[in-house]
Parts: structure tokens; C-alpha cells; sequence
């Protein structure tokens, strides 16, 4: 690669070395892992276990798809199929999507990016930990001891009265897990708030703080509904005390109500974060502040609170009165404005910009093309009448995995490559990682496009078998998941290769301006030497040039 | 390349039985697929947009072009540009949908009503004449249906794709979907709320047919009982008849001509009575008591099955007089021809 199409600067390998001292040698031993208080190992330690969670969960997909390979059910038995597919959702959103990039990432950069030490509450940061692993090591319990075929949604009354499979083994987990996502979100909250840097005001900061907060908002707010709705379901199925139950009095719908309360804002839980994220890489690697920077702080404000009001969406066929149906379908369409801003401020970031493509740029256009998609079917879906062809069927599924895993996955691993050198002060290999980029963005558009399709024929989802015209279709998403899944396995080989043979990275390989870049890579144990005074705005690329040509002629 | 004949033919089949888009076959589908269209337009036209402002910057702006980039802070009249223009297309969006929504969820007054009742993981139709399907549905074109859906135990979800309608059927409360079927032909049934071992299972086939073969089938395949016999004889066997009798010193109130009424009830609110207050009443009467009686009835909850309630709430509709009430008090007799009302009555 010719020097004028990269803006990565590496220091002279044959004389660079890594730091003597950051925070991974700063400790020895398994215990100063699993004791520490520090908000970036605890970042890594989220990190390894996020990443076997999604790959339990990306297994139960390619089981689900392999079924679908064939529209008679011949690979495994109803039974087996309804666990897989709840396995993956709740695999997938409570174990991965939702602590994705907060818990790891989020966690890593919050303190440093507003310049503390650490978070607000170290101990409550590793006990958020804690609570994920035992939250997932419930969930593998329940799977290891038959599974459970709930769905994702737990819905009623087929969770409390008909199925004798370990939901409540499954829901302790679920109630658990949401915990570890309010303790992430509190710290989040009061850091941001109380432990910003002298200079470091609300508009400055970079808007990967702004996402998080958002994010954190709805984690803290949102979270206790989910787990008071999870209390009610066990109440439910162990006593029978009937708030769910047509036959007491109870009404199903509320369930229904109460889930989609929590489970709507947890969409945004889950995408917010992933837009900061970009946010960060398209503006580094056009060399240009983002556009419109209050607009998109604000934009993830917005989507946060009217987040908040949309839950009822998801019932418009469950017989919600019709002029409710009418409010939440203008209130969804208004909460489409302020994604629709984000995109069109990150596209014009890159206009008069200096453009680079390395990896995590890579899979930030790649974020943004599928999510643009992702949303504009959200509003097929937000639009009543629309909705009633559409619901229940694959078109849904191929929707929010648009959102989800084209958007947030991408994100997420933009985020990841982005700050590698950052994180282990080592690089990934180039250009293997944008050749992953380009297999996972081929990959997931053959494997979700024709589920919009045959979503639009009228396939429901959660079908163990199916009409044979839709085959067609089926095998090319199926196809297609074959080459996600290769998309997937690349990072995980190269990047584990590269924690001992990559290049050495330095302090700041893409010449950024966040706080984060200006320290050593990888970071000391406190962060910064002294508390850092922050006098200039986020992505202030002339100041970074300034700062650079001083610190050559001081050297010099 | 050679490829083998056989394998040839095999793939040409397979693509040729592939569908690619569902079958219009109500009067809703051209609606249906206008609003699609619209809406899959504007996702195409978003998407090149955003796509080709990518790829144009990414060219033009690209670093071996422009090596140092140009700081902007942002652009006012842009922004209010690209949340304006989006925010007016989404709002067409809500209206359009809308108007669809409510088009597909208010039935015309002259629909022929079919009940069906959904179970793990069956769905079963009642047709008022004491037809029965299994898994089936037969309707005639060219006529608005309405289906009255309930739930026998967990949410399942009534989707006819080629008719662009769909609904929850949900435990403990009447749902109802309408549609008028143009084209003559079999259509699939999905049940698209997942509902247990067998979901994938609990389909059927819709077929739609001329009015004239419609009117055959009715014949052929009565049980010899319609739903309003079967619930006056459930009526006299569970003694409705003894409170609501129609006497003057009855116990409970007339039940004659009191579909679609609105009556007063003693905590002074006015209710409509329709499929769903009738089937209320029944299971939780001392919520709805009419006004100047006592509440002395008992709960029927669970003592009815769905199928029950359905013959009830029907022969209640259908019951224009108390004459037939008073003669199954004595005689308790009711295989003869029940009390039709001829035309329909409007709620």
C-alpha cells in the first residue's frame, strides 16, 4: 500500500517496542484477572467472554439455517428447532448484542475519552461481570439440561401455562444478565456526569460518550421493567397468580405490554452505542470533525427518550384499539427522523474529508449501508396497514438482523479493529481483516436480502417447515450464511495471531484526537500520568497537527 | 460445460415453482401492494442516494486526491434539509398506512361471519350454517367474510399472504379480520404466532369459490345442526332459560333482539352488545349486570368450551323472540328448525 493511501503511521518497527509497563504486565496471575478493578480488564474480560457467547449463539443460526436448507423438517425435530431459534435470540440479545460494544469497548474508552482513572465505581463495574457470567452460565444450564422453547420473547400464556421446558431456570438467567446491564449503565451515567477531565464540557466530548450515555439512560431505565415483567412470568407459572390470565382476570396482552416496554428501548440499547462507535471512525479516517457534531449528540438523546413511547408497535395486529395503533405508528415514524440525521451527517463527514479505507473504515460504510436499509424497512413496518402483511414473518427477521447484526455487529467490529493497537498495542494484519470486511458485508446481504422477499410471500418466522415454492430463497440465505459465518471465524484467528505477532503499534497509529490516543498503547493501569487538561474541541484534527510538529521539533 | 439433463430439468422445475411475489387475491392485496411499492421505492431511492453520496465522496474526497481535508463545522439549511425531507416521507408513510390499517381492520355491516376458533395446533371454522373444517376454510368470492377468532389456549395468529390479512388470535377476547376473496383458487393459512411444539404445523388452506359452487359446498357438508341450533340446545341443557326466560317476573333479562342494542348496565355505564360483551357476560356475569336486575348469576368460566360459547353467542344473536325460550322450557326440544333471523342485524 502506497504511503498516500493510508493514514497509518506506525512507529520503525526494527527499534519499536512495547511499553515496559501498561495494564496488561501491570498484574500477574489469573487472580489480579478476575480481582481487578480495572475498567479495561474488565473490558477484556467481557471481551473473551462475549466473544464464546456469540459464537455458541452463531452456531444455533447456522443449525437453524442448515434446517432450512430443505422445506420438509428432516435435520432435527420440531422440538430441537424451537430451542435452537430460542437459543440464538437470547443468546444473541442479552448475552452479546446488548453488553456488545458498552461492555467491552464502552467500558475500555468511556474513562479514558472524558480523561479519568477509572469508572465512577470499579467494584460494581467487576460485579457487572460477574453477574454476566453467571447470567450466561444459567442460560447454558437451562440449554444443557434439555434447552427451552419460549422464544426470545417469553410470550404468554404459552411461557407460564403450556411449555415444561427450563424457563425458569432461562428467565433467573435473562433477570440476571439485565442487572450487568444496569450496573454498566449506572457507571456509565455518573462517570460521564462527575469524572469528565478541568476542560473536558459536554460538547466536547467525543459523541462515542454521547451514544453511551444515551444508551445508558434507557440500560437503567428500561432494564427493571424487563426484570419485574420476568418476576411476573415465574410468579405466574409457579403460583398461578394470574395478571396474565385470561381464565383469573388476568389479561395476556400486558404481558405483551410490559415485555415490548423494556424490549423496544433494549433495540436502541443495542444500536446506540454502535453509532458512536462509527461516529469515531468516520470522522478519523476522513481527517474531518463530524458533521453537524450537536446534531448527532443530540439525534442519540432523541432516539433514547422518544425510544421510550414506541413499544406498542410491535402489537398492531394483537388488538390494541385502533387509535392507539394511530399514536404509536406516528410516534415510530418520528423516531425514524433522528437515525435518517445520522446518516446523512456521517456521509457528509466524509465530503471535503481526506479519505483513508482501512479495516474499520471498511465496516463502517458497511454499517451504514445496511443499517440505512435496516431502518427504511423499520418504517414498512411502522406503517399500519404495512405492518399487517408483514409482521410475524421473515421480513421481520430480516429487518432487525439488518439492524442488529449488519448495524451493530459491523459496528461492533469496526469498534474492535479500530482500537486493536489501542487495546493490546498491536496491529491486525490489513489486509486480511479487509478481506473479512468485504466477506461479512457479501455474506450477510445473501443471507438477509432474500428473507425480505419471502418475508413479503408471507413465510412466517419460527417455521421448523415450510411451503416448497419459498426454497428457493431459503438456499440462497442459507448460501449466504455459509459466507457470514467464514466472516466471522477470520477475525477471531487473525486477531488472536496478532496479540504476538502483529506490528507494534504506538500511541496513536491513526493519528486520532481522542484523549485515548494520546497516551501510551497499551494504556497504564491509571490511564494518564497527570489528569489531563482538555482545551480544544473533539476531532480537532489541526490541533493534533499542531501538537505532532511540536513534538517533532522538541525531539528533533 | 456440460450439465446433465436430468439435473437441467430438475433446476428449471425448481425455479419455475418458486415464488418470488404473492398471489393478489383479495380486494385488499391491490392496496396492499400500492403502499409496498411506495415504500420499497422510497428504501431504493434512500439507499442510492446514500450510497452514491458515499461513493462519490469516497472518490472524489479520497486521500490521494484531497491530502488534507477541509474542517467544516456543519451546515444548518442541510440538516433541516435532510430532517425535513424525511420526516414529511415518513409521515406520508403513517397516513397511507393508516388509512390501509383501518381499511383492512373495519369490516363492511354486510359481512358473512365465520368463527374460528385456534388450538395447539389446529385452527378449526365454525361457519354459522354448522359447517365444520379442520386446518380448512371455504369462502365464496366476491363476498366480504368476516372471521370472529378466539383463542382456545395460547396467542396464534390467523395469515392468509395471498389475502395481505392477518391477526392475532388471542385467549379470552374475540379478534376479527375481514376480507373479500377475488379469485377463485387455494390459498395458504399460517398460524405466525409461534405457539409451541407444532407452529409450523398448524396451517391450512384457504379456498376461495364461485358463489355457486360456494352454496354447494354449504349443502353438502352441513352437520345437520347450524351453530344457532347446537346453542339452543345448550342454552335449554345448561337452564338459561329459567332466569332468561322473557316472562315479566323473570330472574335474569330478556335476551330477545338484544344483540346490538346498547344497554344500560347498574354501575351506569352503556355498553353495545356485540359478539364479545355477549361471550363476557356469560364467563364473568357479575361484571356485567344489567341494569335493574340482581346479580345473582354464576360464572360459567370454564364450563363452556370456545366452541360453546360460539353456539351461545350465536343462537343469542340470532334470537328474535322469546317464543321459542318459553316452548324449550317444557319441552326442551330444539332439533328442529332454529329461530333464523333473516336479515342481518347491524351492531
Amino acid at each position: 500500500m502506497s504511503e498516500s493511501n493510508t493514514i497509518l503511521k506506525l512507529p520503525d518497527q526494527r527499534t519499536a517496542t512495547m511499553p515496559k509497563r501498561h495494564y496488561i504486565n501491570n498484574e500477574d496471575g489469573l487472580l489480579s484477572w478476575l480481582l481487578t478493578g480495572d475498567h479495561k480488564r474488565i473490558a477484556m474480560l467481557y471481551l473473551m467472554s462475549i466473544t464464546v457467547f456469540f459464537f455458541i449463539g452463531g452456531a444455533f443460526a447456522g443449525l437453524i439455517r442448515l434446517e432450512l436448507l430443505t422445506p420438509q423438517p428432516d435435520l432435527v425435530s420440531s422440538d430441537t428447532y424451537n430451542k435452537l431459534f430460542t437459543m440464538h435470540g437470547i443468546i444473541m440479545v442479552f448475552l452479546f448484542l446488548v453488553p456488545s460494544v458498552p461492555a467491552t469497548i464502552g467500558n475500555f474508552l468511556i474513562p479514558i475519552m472524558v480523561g479519568a482513572k477509572d469508572l465512577a465505581f470499579p467494584k460494581i463495574n467487576l460485579l457487572s461481570w460477574y453477574l454476566y457470567v453467571i447470567a450466561g452460565i444459567t442460560i447454558l444450564t437451562a440449554l444443557v439440561l434439555g434447552g427451552v422453547d419460549t422464544g426470545w420473547t417469553f410470550t404468554t400464556p404459552l411461557s407460564t401455562h403450556y411449555l415444561n421446558t427450563h424457563v425458569l431456570t432461562t428467565a433467573v438467567g435473562v433477570f440476571i444478565a439485565g442487572f450487568s446491564s444496569i450496573f454498566t449503565g449506572l457507571n456509565f451515567i455518573v462517570t460521564i456526569h462527575r469524572m469528565r477531565a478541568p476542560g473536558m464540557t459536554w460538547f466536547r466530548m467525543p459523541l462515542f460518550c454521547w451514544a453511551h450515555y444515551a444508551a445508558s439512560i434507557l440500560m437503567v431505565l428500561g432494564t427493571p421493567v424487563l426484570a419485574i415483567t420476568l418476576v411476573l412470568v415465574a410468579l405466574e407459572r409457579v403460583f398461578g397468580i394470574g395478571v396474565f390470565d385470561p381464565t383469573k382476570g388476568g389479561d395476556p396482552i400486558l404481558f405483551q405490554h410490559l415485555f415490548w416496554f423494556y424490549s423496544h428501548p433494549a433495540v436502541y440499547i443495542m444500536i446506540l452505542p454502535g453509532m458512536g462507535v462509527i461516529s469515531e471512525v468516520i470522522s478519523t479516517f476522513s481527517r474531518k470533525r463530524v458533521f453537524g457534531y450537536t446534531a448527532v449528540a443530540f439525534s442519540s438523546v432523541a432516539i433514547a427518550l422518544f425510544g421510550f413511547f414506541v413499544w406498542a408497535h410491535h402489537m398492531f395486529i394483537m388488538g390494541v384499539s385502533n387509535y392507539s395503533a394511530l399514536v404509536f405508528s406516528l410516534l415510530t415514524m418520528l423516531v425514524a427522523v433522528p437515525s435518517a440525521i445520522k446518516i446523512f451527517n456521517w456521509t457528509f463527514t466524509l465530503q471535503k474529508g481526506s479519505i483513508t479505507f482501512e479495516t474499520p473504515m471498511l465496516y463502517a460504510f458497511g454499517f451504514m449501508g445496511l443499517f440505512t436499509i435496516g431502518g427504511l424497512t423499520g418504517v414498512f413496518l411502522g406503517a399500519l396497514g404495512m405492518d399487517i402483511q408483514l409482521t410475524e414473518t421473515y421480513f421481520i427477521v430480516a429487518h432487525f438482523h439488518f439492524v442488529m447484526v449488519g448495524g451493530m455487529l459491523m459496528a461492533f467490529l469496526a469498534g474492535v479493529h479500530f482500537w486493536w493497537p489501542k487495546m493490546t498495542g498491536r496491529m491486525y494484519p490489513e489486509s486480511l481483516s479487509k478481506l473479512a470486511a468485504v466477506t461479512t458485508f457479501i455474506g450477510f446481504n445473501l443471507t438477509f436480502l432474500p428473507q425480505f422477499i419471502v418475508g413479503y410471500l408471507g413465510m412466517p418466522r419460527r417455521y421448523h417447515s415450510y411451503p416448497a415454492e419459498y426454497q428457493v430463497l431459503n438456499v440462497l440465505s442459507t448460501a449466504g450464511a455459509t459466507v457470514l459465518g467464514v466472516g466471522y471465524m477470520l477475525p477471531v484467528l487473525y486477531l488472536a495471531w496478532s496479540l504476538k505477532y502483529g506490528a507494534i503499534a504506538g500511541n496513536n497509529p491513526w493519528q486520532a484526537t481522542g484523549l485515548e490516543w494520546q497516551i501510551q498503547s497499551p494504556p497504564l493501569t491509571p490511564n494518564f500520568i497527570e489528569t489531563p487538561i482538555v482545551d480544544y474541541e473533539a476531532y480537532d484534527y489541526e490541533w493534533l497537527a499542531r501538537k505532532t510538529e511540536q513534538e517533532v521539533t522538541t525531539v528533533g | 460445460m456440460h450439465i446433465s439433463p436430468v439435473l437441467w430439468q430438475f433446476l428449471v422445475k425448481w425455479l419455475n415453482a418458486s415464488a418470488l411475489f404473492p398471489r393478489e387475491a383479495s380486494t385488499i392485496a391491490p392496496y396492499m401492494d400500492a403502499l409496498y411499492f411506495f415504500l420499497l421505492a422510497m428504501t431504493v431511492v434512500g439507499m442510492a442516494l446514500v450510497g452514491a453520496l458515499i461513493l462519490g465522496f469516497s472518490i472524489r474526497y479520497r486521500k490521494a486526491r484531497n491530502p488534507v481535508a477541509t474542517q467544516v463545522e456543519g451546515s444548518t439549511l442541510l440538516e433541516a434539509t435532510w430532517t425535513i425531507i424525511p420526516l414529511a416521507l415518513f409521515l406520508v408513510c403513517f397516513v397511507w398506512g393508516a388509512l390501509l390499517y383501518f381499511r383492512i381492520y373495519n369490516p363492511p355491516t354486510n359481512a358473512m361471519n365465520i368463527y374460528i376458533v385456534g388450538k395447539q395446533w389446529m385452527w378449526k371454522a365454525e361457519h354459522p350454517g354448522g359447517q365444520h373444517e379442520i386446518n380448512a376454510l371455504h369462502v365464496p368470492i366476491g363476498r366480504p367474510v368476516q372471521l370472529t377468532m378466539i383463542s382456545q389456549d395460547v396467542f396464534h395468529s390467523y395469515s392468509i399472504p395471498d389475502f395481505r390479512v392477518k391477526r392475532e388470535v388471542i385467549p379470552g377476547r374475540y379478534t376479527t379480520v375481514w376480507f373479500q376473496a377475488t379469485d377463485v383458487g387455494t390459498y395458504h393459512l399460517f398460524c405466525t404466532q409461534y405457539c409451541g411444539t407444532a407452529h409450523s404445523a398448524m396451517i391450512g388452506e384457504i379456498t376461495a369459490m364461485t358463489p355457486d359452487d360456494y352454496d354447494k359446498w354449504t349443502r353438502d357438508s352441513t352437520s345437520g345442526m347450524s351453530l344457532a341450533q347446537n346453542g339452543e340446545r345448550l342454552f335449554a341443557s345448561m337452564g338459561c332459560n329459567a332466569c332468561h326466560s322473557g316472562n315479566a317476573a323473570a330472574r335474569g333479562p330478556s335476551l330477545a333482539g338484544v344483540y346490538g342494542s346498547k344497554l344500560q348496565l347498574n354501575d351506569g355505564s352503556q355498553v353495545q352488545v356485540t359478539d364479545a360483551y355477549l361471550r363476557d357476560a356469560i364467563l364473568n356475569p357479575s361484571q356485567h349486570i344489567t341494569a335493574g336486575y340482581a346479580p345473582i348469576m354464576p360464572t360459567y368460566q370454564g364450563q363452556i368450551s370456545e366452541d360453546g360459547l360460539i353456539d351461545l353467542v350465536e343462537y343469542i344473536k340470532n334470537m328474535q323472540t322469546n317464543y321459542r325460550v318459553q316452548q324449550t322450557l317444557t319441552t326442551a326440544q330444539s332439533n328442529q328448525a332454529a329461530p333464523v333471523t333473516p336479515e342481518m342485524v347491524k351492531p
